[in-house]
């Protein structure tokens, strides 16, 4: 129980001081996942929004592709870039292996299919009367697809929202791909998994706080944004 | 879309969301800076303990050449060497290490300093380790008493050397009721060892640096055999086989560690309770 107590203090005691390390820590972990989340949005909303509206073949394997990869254990992923980045691996001409943007690939494969799915169903879950309606208004189907995807912002909100926090929370692969070096790959999770490691769970457990606390200020922001969405709809 | 109208609030919110992402991301960009800078292959037990973050910046000071270490076990560290992922490997499995440099991945292998393993056990010692004459014995008679032995099964220098005993007194443990393969670093399985209650072996530099910090209820029960005897090697990767590795900077690494200026930076690191970890002994 003291050490619980101690890791409160602890995190109260480095958010004060404002430690350079950590700060340079707690901002490479933002921007590694920040832009991978980005990546993964651009890329997920679309194919969400593709296979929820249009009947192709191979939109079924697709879809059920897409749900089976949001339970990959992260370890994988992470071995699976290891192996494509490694300098003896197909890609090791670009020398990307323990850099920031070797981590950014790997939470962009952890983050797709969680972003593509929920954007799929959130789609998928739209009134089809909606479709008609703004086709008998003399819609384009690119303006009707438009129409949809406006409609259905909630549900592909929480998918992004969802990737978020997979890539926020994630340790296994960027412990792989990233290598943890101190002052350039080193994030928040890979440092709390280090200082257990270490035995110094009391440092780690507030480093672990610190972690939930810029999790639920981000989380605070979005849902202020989507709440406002919400009251206005009629 | 004019029927739409009420969506475009959110939309913007969306898009200033996404924007935000996009600016946080730019600063993502690496930092790519023309400094020189190697990445080194090594173990757990020397970033663990504090050597290279003592040692690490008077090597920069000196030559501008940072280092960057990935810690993994030594099985993994060689690994990384090979591949190419790695410039130089600093690890403690001699035989691997040397097998490794004849088969032409390494180059310039040199000892750099030593320390010792330890075997630990609960204080009240059940399999009556304290007081035989060595470790082959030692394990031997944990055997026989078939009371919990926690491996590190990961492949690390500190396993191998586990194995080579096993394999000294012809004992084959694995799936053994009593024989604990755990797959973790060095600390966690001391601290596994200590709630299972069980012996284990570890390196003495882990168990002087945690044994208090992680209120380890263990003891050093066996000590001082040759055949514990735990070296430390440096080497650079290739050249020829892995074109892009960085040789030059490698060699000023590998050069400085066992140069008078490096070894004296080993000598005189201390844990945080004074007590000497690693003692250097390059040729």
């Amino acid at each position: 129980m003291n050490s619980i107590i101690e890791g409160f203090l602890k995190a109260f005691s480095l958010i004060l001081t404002l430690d350079r390390e950590l700060v340079g820590i707690i901002i490479l972990s933002l921007q590694v996942s920040g832009t991978a989340l980005l990546i993964a949005s651009l890329i997920g909303i679309p194919a969400g929004t593709i296979t929820g509206l249009m009947k192709f073949p191979g939109r079924g394997f697709i879809i059920m592709l897409s749900n089976t990869f949001m339970g990959l254990p992260p370890v994988v992923v992470g071995l699976f870039v290891y192996l494509i980045l490694s300098r003896s691996g197909p890609l090791g001409f670009m020398g990307l292996l323990y850099t920031p943007s070797a981590m950014i690939v790997a939470q962009i494969i952890l983050a797709l299919p969680i972003v593509t799915s929920l954007c799929h169903s959130a789609i998928v879950n739209i009134d089809p009367i909606m479709g008609q309606a703004a086709a008998t208004l003399g819609a384009t189907p690119y303006q009707k697809a438009l129409a949809i995807v406006r409609e259905a912002r909630h549900g592909i909100f929480s998918g992004i929202i969802a990737g978020l926090g997979r890539v926020m929370a994630e340790v296994g692969a960027i412990l792989i791909v990233g290598g943890n070096i101190a002052g350039y790959t080193r994030v928040m999770t890979t440092t709390i998994a280090l200082e257990t490691d270490k035995g110094n769970f009391e440092l780690a457990l507030a480093l672990g706080i610190i972690l939930l606390i810029i999790s639920l200020l981000i989380n605070m922001v979005l849902y202020v944004f989507q709440k406002k969405g919400a009251q206005r709809r009629p | 879309m004019n029927g739409n109208k009420k969506g475009g609030y959110e939309m913007k919110l969306l898009r200033h969301f996404f924007t935000m992402v996009f600016v946080l991301s730019l600063f993502a960009t690496i930092n790519a800076s023309e400094e020189k800078e190697i990445l080194c292959a090594s173990t757990t037990s020397t970033e663990n303990s504090g050597l290279f973050a003592y040692i690490l910046p008077v090597f920069e000071k000196k030559t501008g050449i940072k280092v960057k270490v990935v810690a993994r076990g030594t099985g993994a560290a060689i690994e990384m060497g090979k591949r190419g992922d790695a410039d130089v490997a600093f690890v403690h499995a001699k035989e691997q290490e040397l097998k490794a440099v004849e088969e032409g991945y390494f180059v310039n292998r040199h000892d750099v300093m030593y320390n010792d393993f330890v075997i630990i056990g609960p204080p009240d010692d059940p399999s009556k380790i304290k007081g035989v004459k060595s470790a082959s014995d030692a394990f031997r008679a944990i055997a026989d008493s078939g009371h919990p032995f926690v491996s590190r099964g990961d492949n690390s220098g500190t396993h191998t050397k586990e194995l080579s005993i096993w394999k000294k007194i012809g004992m084959e443990p694995k799936g053994k009721t009593w024989y604990l393969e755990v797959g973790q670093g060095m600390e966690k399985t001391q601290r596994i060892a200590n709630e299972k209650r069980a012996y284990t072996l570890t390196d003495r530099g882990t168990w002087l640096a945690t044994k208090d910090k992680d209120k380890l209820e263990m003891t050093i029960l066996l000590e001082g055999d040759p055949l514990l005897f735990n070296q430390y090697g440096v080497m650079a990767v290739n050249p020829e086989k892995h074109k892009h590795a960085k040789y030059k900077e490698a060699m000023e690494f590998v050069n400085w560690l066992i140069s008078k200026e490096g070894q004296e930076a080993i000598a005189s690191f201390k844990d945080k309770n004074g007590n000497q970890l690693f003692i250097p002994n390059a040729k």
